[in-house]
Parts: C-alpha cells; structure tokens; sequence
C-alpha cells in the first residue's frame, strides 16, 4: 500500500550515513510477529540493510522518541517522519521538548497504516505471515492453508480513514511529493456522540473506559505527554492503580489525560493506536479539538512552530463555561 | 438543604481576592445560604486545576463550583480569562461523557456582592439536592 519502498528508504538513510550528515538513524526494525513493528535505532550500515523494515504496520509516531534520542550523544539523529508525525515534531519543537539542530528530519509520504485488529477481524489469530502488495495484504495463518487476500483499503486504521493531513509540515529533505491538507471527516464520531442523550453518552463511555486497565500505554506513546514526572505516577494518589469496584478512576485518567494535552494534541491516533483494549481514545482527544474550534477559533497543533496553544491564551469575549455547551448544542439544532 | 430528605454536599472553590470575601460579606450581613457548601479558598480561581474538581467529586462531592472575579478583574490581571477556558472545555466535556450539567459551574462573584454569593449557592445547593446523589462520578474506595 505504501508507494515508498523500503529500499529507497535504505538507500537515503545509508547515503546520510555515509556522508557524515547523522551519525545514527531512527527506523523500524521486525518484531515478534509482521504487524508489531518496533522503532529502533541503526548506528551502521550493516545493521540498515539487515534490520530495517517499512510496511503498513510502521504507524508509530517517532517525534517523541527524539527527546531521549537528541540527549543521546552530540551527533546528529535521521528521523523518518510521515505527515501526521511532522505536526507532533513542530509542536514538540513549539514547547522546547528537543534540539532541532540535532535532529535531520526526512519527510516520506503515508498512504495510510493498517490496523492489526481489523486484520484480525477478517482472518483470526494465529497469523505467520504478512506480505504487504500495493494495495492488497496477503495474510497467512497458521490454521489455513490458503492465504488471505485483503484489500488494504478496508483494513485501515481509524485514524487514516480520516486522515487530516498528507502535507508535511517540518522536514529537511522530502522524500517523493508533498500532499495537501485533507479535508477529513474526523469529526463526524463526536458529533454522532454528543447527540445522544446523557445516558446513551454516560452508558457508551462507561463500557469503553471500564475495560481500561490502566497500562499508561496512551500516556507514554503521545507526543504531547512528555512531563518527566506525571501525576499518575504518584504513589500517594490513592488512585495510581486501577480499581476493581468501580470505573471512576478511569474516567478521571482519561479526563485528565486528554485535558493535559487539550490544544496541543495534534491528533495523531498514537493513543488508540497502541490500546490494548482498542479504546477509542481518539474521541475524548477529538472532542477538545472540536470544542476549541467551535469556541476559539481553528487551531490545529503543530501546523508552524511556535503558535500560542488556545488554552495559554484568551480573548476578552471568550463565552462562559455555562454557555459552552449550549452554544454547541444550538449550532447542532 | 434538603430535597426528598437528601443533603448533598457541593465543594465550593473560591478567590481569595473576591469571592472569599464575598462568602464574608454574606456571613456579615446575616445572609443564609447552605451550611452543605464547603468552602476551600484558593489564590485565583485559575489556581483550581482540573483534576481539583474531579477529585472533589471522587472523594464524595455532588456539586463543585468555582466563583471568581469578574472577567477583567482579575487581581493576576488575566487569571479568570483562563479558568474560563479551562473550565469551558472541562465542562463540556463532562457533559460529553454524560455526567449530569448542573453539578459545576462557574460563577463570578465580587467581594462586594455578598447576596450575590449567597443567592449563587443557594440556587446552586438546591439544583445539585434535586439532581441526587453523585453516582456517576463516585470512588468507593474513597467513601470508606
């Protein structure tokens, strides 16, 4: 599916390599299995050849690797980043979280990632084998002896399917064609939602955030999450393990999980992605989006370095947080 | 107060700069308002951190709410205008995960309006006493 090939990516890392530019490269390396591809980092050639990987399984996100990366050693880092990635990059940069001279950024074009568990979906568990084609993944498994053919199209991760940009918006060098900002409909789900009633939304969420169990693999994987101490970590808390008899301690994390990183989220699905429990995390980040544009005007994220976040900033006719919802409400009507 | 024999309990937080004075002149001039409101006093209102409030309802609150100076009053000078922000997302989003409306809000109440504040918690105390208990956002390890 993806139109860049590994090889071409290979090629462009070990030219920077050789020639001095970076001294390291953060790629993908195979892990246990064709679809949890890991993030690594290459320091020869040897190991480029051997080892890297790029698939439709490459979704992670490695702006938030470069803050450890960057305090590394003095040399440069060569980062391969997909369009959503350059948005974390700029708002990284934006709050001082890594050194841009130490990192060389390559934009490469992102046709969009797979979902493992759509693919699982289809063909079950089990899987020995993925082979991804141009617009099809050939799929074996260890209980049939026919592989499945699965047009990549429909295996789509959530965030792809809306997808809201395919511009980059920090690199470099780019690698192929820049693409354009995406009209998407991102926001059709939290739409959808907030017209449910109270109930329907109270029932909805409590079924998603009760099958959380707390794994902080949301809050490690977001490029927005980089405090080196976090309040979830707080043994004191009372609340820093998850609790059997009810969900509220759930639905405090991911409150304030997602208000933490309110308008600075640059809505890079990483959080659903990396769920074990295919949370769609997604939605309470959306929700915030949605509701700062509506009340303060578009913003996105990380689109330029730089830009002052809607939450430190204000306007003299801001509406009252009684009003916020109405307001919302009758726009819907 | 009391509705259908239930008391809640509504956490109430308030700037030192205004609404602490407030809640001051209400207790001057002999004005009631509910003894269920629990008053913690905090710097400026835009001190009160989100979690503030979810944890206030974690440990027991049915009602929270936040009183400030008025917008442009600010004694930071531009406090209020963020916690207006904050709060606005924050209680959109409750309202987004179907948590009962009337249980926060955010009030602006000046040192000099003492009725003011009081007739805000009694108006307050009376919607949050008839919307019940806090269910939805209880932590029964924290009701031991």
């Amino acid at each position: 599916m993806q139109k860049i090939k590994r090889d071409a990516l290979v090629e462009k890392a070990l030219s920077l390599l050789s020639d001095g530019t970076v001294n390291r490269v953060l790629g993908w390396k195979a892990g246990e299995f064709d679809y949890d591809i890991t993030p690594a980092v290459f320091r020869d050639a040897e190991s480029l050849k051997n080892d890297f990987v790029f698939s439709d399984f490459c979704g992670a996100n490695f702006s938030k690797y470069l803050i450890s990366e960057t305090r590394k050693d003095e040399g440069k880092v060569l980062v391969f980043l997909k369009p959503c990635d350059t948005y974390s990059f700029n708002q990284l940069l934006t709050e001082h979280r890594f050194d841009r001279e130490k990192v060389y950024a390559v934009g490469i074009p992102c046709e969009g990632m797979a979902d493992i568990s759509k693919v699982k979906a289809i063909c079950g568990d089990g899987i020995s084998n993925i082979e991804c084609t141009d617009d099809k993944l050939i799929v074996t498994t260890i209980y049939e002896d026919k592989p499945y053919e699965i047009a990549a199209e429909s295996v789509l991760a959530e965030r792809c399917v809306t997808c809201k940009s395919k511009k980059h918006v920090a690199y470099d060098e780019l690698i192929g064609e820049d693409g354009d900002v995406v009209e998407s409909a991102r926001f059709d789900e939290v739409a959808k939602l907030e017209n449910m009633t109270a109930d329907e939304r109270f029932a909805f969420w409590q079924e998603q955030l009760s099958r959380c169990i707390r794994c902080n693999a949301c809050r490690d994987v977001c490029p927005a999450c980089t405090c080196e101490k976090c309040v979830f970590n707080n043994p004191k808390s009372g609340v820093e393990n998850k609790a059997i008899a009810d969900s509220f301690e759930e639905k405090m994390f991911h409150i304030i999980r997602a208000f933490h990183v309110a308008g600075r989220c640059t809505d890079c699905g990483e959080c659903s992605r990396v769920c074990p429990q295919d949370i769609p995390l997604h939605l309470l980040n959306r929700k915030f989006i949605k509701d700062i544009n509506e009340l303060y005007g578009e913003y996105q994220a990380g689109a330029e370095v730089g830009s002052r976040a809607p939450l430190v900033n204000y306007t003299k006719d801001d509406c009252e947080p009684s009003e916020a919802v109405e307001r919302r409400n009758g726009k819907d009507a | 107060m009391q509705v259908n024999g239930y008391k809640p309990l509504i956490v109430a937080f308030c700037c030192n700069w205004c609404s602490y004075a407030g809640a001051d002149l209400a207790g001057n001039n002999r004005l009631a308002y509910p003894a269920d409101v629990k008053i913690i006093r905090v710097p400026c209102s835009c001190r009160v951190n989100p979690m503030f409030v979810l944890r206030a309802f974690q440990r027991g609150a049915d009602g929270v709410i936040i009183c400030g100076c008025h917008p442009g009053d600010c004694h930071y000078t531009s406090g209020n205008y963020f916690t207006r922000r904050r709060m606005s997302l924050l209680f959109s989003m409750l309202d987004y995960l179907g948590i009962e409306r009337e249980r926060t809000r955010v009030e602006w109440v000046s040192a000099a309006e003492g009725a003011k504040f009081a007739a805000t918690m009694n108006d307050f105390a009376e919607k949050v006493a008839a919307l019940g208990e806090n269910k939805r956002l209880e932590d029964l390890r924290c009701k031991r």
